[in-house]
């Protein structure tokens, strides 16, 4: 059912004048799962999750997020989600503090339970010294984990991460993933989009996406195997080549 | 919940706090805020003083007389003639405007002093370089007044009576006709509308371009915490520049306030709020800061050409007349005009107060329905 989906999709669509980004999407995320959403660049990751998200009103279709609609109930989804956008989307000319404690307040959190969850998430994400560090002159990886700090202020419900690793280093990334497990554990749902295949693995359950339609859903093991491929890195290839044959 | 907890808990706060500290950090805009208002007061103000032009004058004095001589000096106590030289003849003096050296030349003839005394009309000739039409007309009324006022003078010496006819114009609320004291409340007005239509929408767009404002409307901010905050500090900015153009025009050009201050502020938030809706309005339209600049000058220029801040609107087409109503400046002008130089009160003005409260209020709801917490 879809009350104990954390995320739930029928029919999602969504089209950009002649271009159809995502056509038809049917999904369902189970709560507490770390649920990951491949495919090519253009292939309609983004797109999906601006729609969860409620930044973008789907054009066809519907969907709920932590049991709530998102297209007729978009500000109740807000409080139960959290997002990092593809893009790096934090003030670079405040502080790591400023920007904590700005999206803290956002989130409605005030006075001492404020200061209490900006302390707890500065000790979880180990930001030590950087405090006062301007955002925008911070590096790749920790623009990601003070993205992941922001987004998570207000213990979500649910997680969107587009693309958090992207352009981060292999330790740095295995760090990120090991709080994107800390926050599971927590019980918290996170949707993640990748290119990275190891990522990919580490996921629970996984979706691939092709020209805005669903083509696959499941464990690692059970994609590898509906694609009789070795590796999930050989069903992307496999993929890939299968949809320029499309074209052609 | 109380209402106090409510607006404890208003999302507003947070979005102030963040705009004034990114307000504070930004050096640059803060000081072309602040700085642009004395650069453009000094520099309209100035410009517009030298109405009494120093134009560089030559003299041909073929009479060589006394009368010609008062005609000369004449022409210099009007304050537009500088008189650099002499030349022997008419080809000298051509050549020395082509040359651009003198502006004006004076021509005396040699029967100047007979024609005067048999009782003729003498003759006596001003040239004008008219490439520059302000010149110009400052050298044309330098030197009508020149011949007037030694026309009478002779008038006088010889008939032994003073002139039959005398017209005198008296300007009111700007006696010293000083074109500084009428520019200082108009330059108030166009550099508001600036700050609020150009900087509010590029601040804004700032925010989609860089990727921040997916960022923030994924969260619970409530739409008028996200528009506020964006808004209110513009509001602080605008009043600011006001003041210091104020003082700077009293201390500058001894423009004077004849009206009340407190009336004047409060008009002004009217004014803020409807080129802060038209602000908001181009912010929901663009997509990016250069598009935003782009709009902000489309909407800046009628502002500017058609309120009467340059031209008198009296003198403009009907047409122009009527598209200059629908423009907040133009009704702002007359409050501003009205309470600085004339001292006029609220009973004057209340059609131009009507008309501001619903240009703001058209124009706020327009942008705002218009605001949505999407991208795409
Ligand atoms: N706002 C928009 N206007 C027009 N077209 C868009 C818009 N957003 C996305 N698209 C198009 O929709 C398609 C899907 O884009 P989307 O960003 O969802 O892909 P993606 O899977 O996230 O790609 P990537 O891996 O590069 O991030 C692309 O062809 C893209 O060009
Ligand atoms: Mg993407």
């Amino acid at each position: 059912m879809t009350d104990d989906a954390a995320i739930h999709a029928e029919g999602l669509r969504k089209t950009f004048g002649e271009l159809v980004a995502v056509d038809g999407l049917d999904l369902t995320v189970h709560r507490g799962e770390v649920f990951g959403l491949l495919g090519p660049n253009g292939s309609g990751k983004t797109t999906t999750i601006r729609m969860l998200t409620g930044l973008m009103a789907p054009g066809g279709g519907w969907a709920t997020v932590d049991g709530v609609n998102v297209t007729t109930s978009p500000e109740q989804v807000r409080r139960r989600i959290g997002y990092m956008s593809q893009r790096f989307g934090l003030y670079d000319d405040l502080t790591v503090e400023e920007n904590i404690r700005f999206y803290a307040s956002v989130y409605g959190l005030r006075g001492r339970r404020r200061a209490d969850r900006i302390s707890e998430l500065v000790a979880e994400l180990g930001f030590g010294e950087r405090l006062r560090q301007m955002a925008g002159t911070l590096s790749g990886g920790w623009k990601q984990r003070l993205a992941l700090a922001c987004a998570t202020a207000h213990r979500p419900r649910v997680l969107f991460l587009d693309e958090p690793t992207a352009g981060v280093d292999p330790a740095a990334r295995r760090q990120f993933w090991d709080l994107i497990y800390d926050f599971a554990r927590q019980g918290i749902t996170i949707m993640v989009t990748t290119h990275y295949m190891d990522e990919a693995e580490r996921c629970h359950r996984l979706a691939f996406l092709s020209r805005g339609h669903l083509i696959a859903v499941g464990t690692a093991q059970e994609v590898r195997d509906q694609f009789r491929q070795p590796s999930i890195e050989d069903v992307f290839i496999e993929l890939q080549r299968r949809d320029e044959g499309v074209v052609v | 919940m109380s209402l106090r907890e409510r607006l404890a808990a208003s999302t507003i706060w947070p979005m102030l706090w963040k705009e004034f500290i990114q307000m504070r950090r930004d050096r640059l805009t803060l000081g072309m805020m602040l700085g642009i208002p004395a650069v453009q007061l000094a520099m309209f103000g100035y410009a517009i003083q030298t109405e009494v032009r120093h134009l560089p004058t030559v003299v041909l004095d073929e009479s060589r007389s006394s009368e010609s001589l008062a005609l000369v000096d004449q022409l210099r106590n009007t304050g537009n003639f500088d008189i650099v030289g002499y030349v022997p003849d008419r080809k000298a003096l051509d050549e020395e405007i082509r040359a651009g050296r003198a502006m004006a030349g004076v021509v005396i003839p040699p029967t100047f002093l007979t024609d005067l005394r048999r009782g003729r009309t003498a003759q006596a000739q001003v040239i004008v370089d008219a490439a520059d039409p302000l010149a110009s007309s400052a050298a044309m009324s330098g030197a009508a007044q020149a011949g007037a006022a030694r026309s009478t003078a002779i008038l006088a010496q010889t008939t032994g009576r003073g002139p039959p006819l005398e017209v005198r114009v008296r300007p009111w609320y700007n006696p010293g006709l000083r074109s500084a004291v009428y520019i200082v409340p108009g330059i108030i007005g166009v550099l508001l509308s600036v700050t609020m239509i150009l900087i509010t929408s590029m601040s804004i767009v700032k925010e989609r371009e860089k990727g921040t404002l997916e960022q923030l409307i994924v969260t619970p901010i409530d739409k008028t915490s996200l528009m506020l905050g964006k808004l209110v500090p513009f509001v602080l900015v605008g009043y600011v520049q006001m003041t210091v153009i104020l003082l700077l025009g009293r201390l500058l050009f001894d423009v004077p306030i004849r009206g009340s201050l407190a009336l004047l502020y409060l008009l002004t938030f009217a004014f803020i709020v409807a080129s802060l809706g038209m602000g908001l309005f181009i912010s929901t339209v663009v997509r990016s800061q250069a598009q935003a600049m782009q709009m902000g000058f489309f909407f800046l220029l009628p502002n500017i050409l058609l309120s009467g801040f340059m031209f008198p609107r009296e003198a403009m087409p009907v047409a122009a007349q009527w598209l200059g109503l629908v423009l907040p400046l133009t009704h702002f002008l007359k409050v501003l005009r009205g309470i600085i130089l004339k001292g006029v009160g609220v009973s004057e003005l209340w059609t131009q107060t009507l008309v501001l409260v619903a240009l703001s209020t058209l124009f706020i709801v327009l942008s705002v329905r218009r605001f949505s917490k999407r991208i795409e």
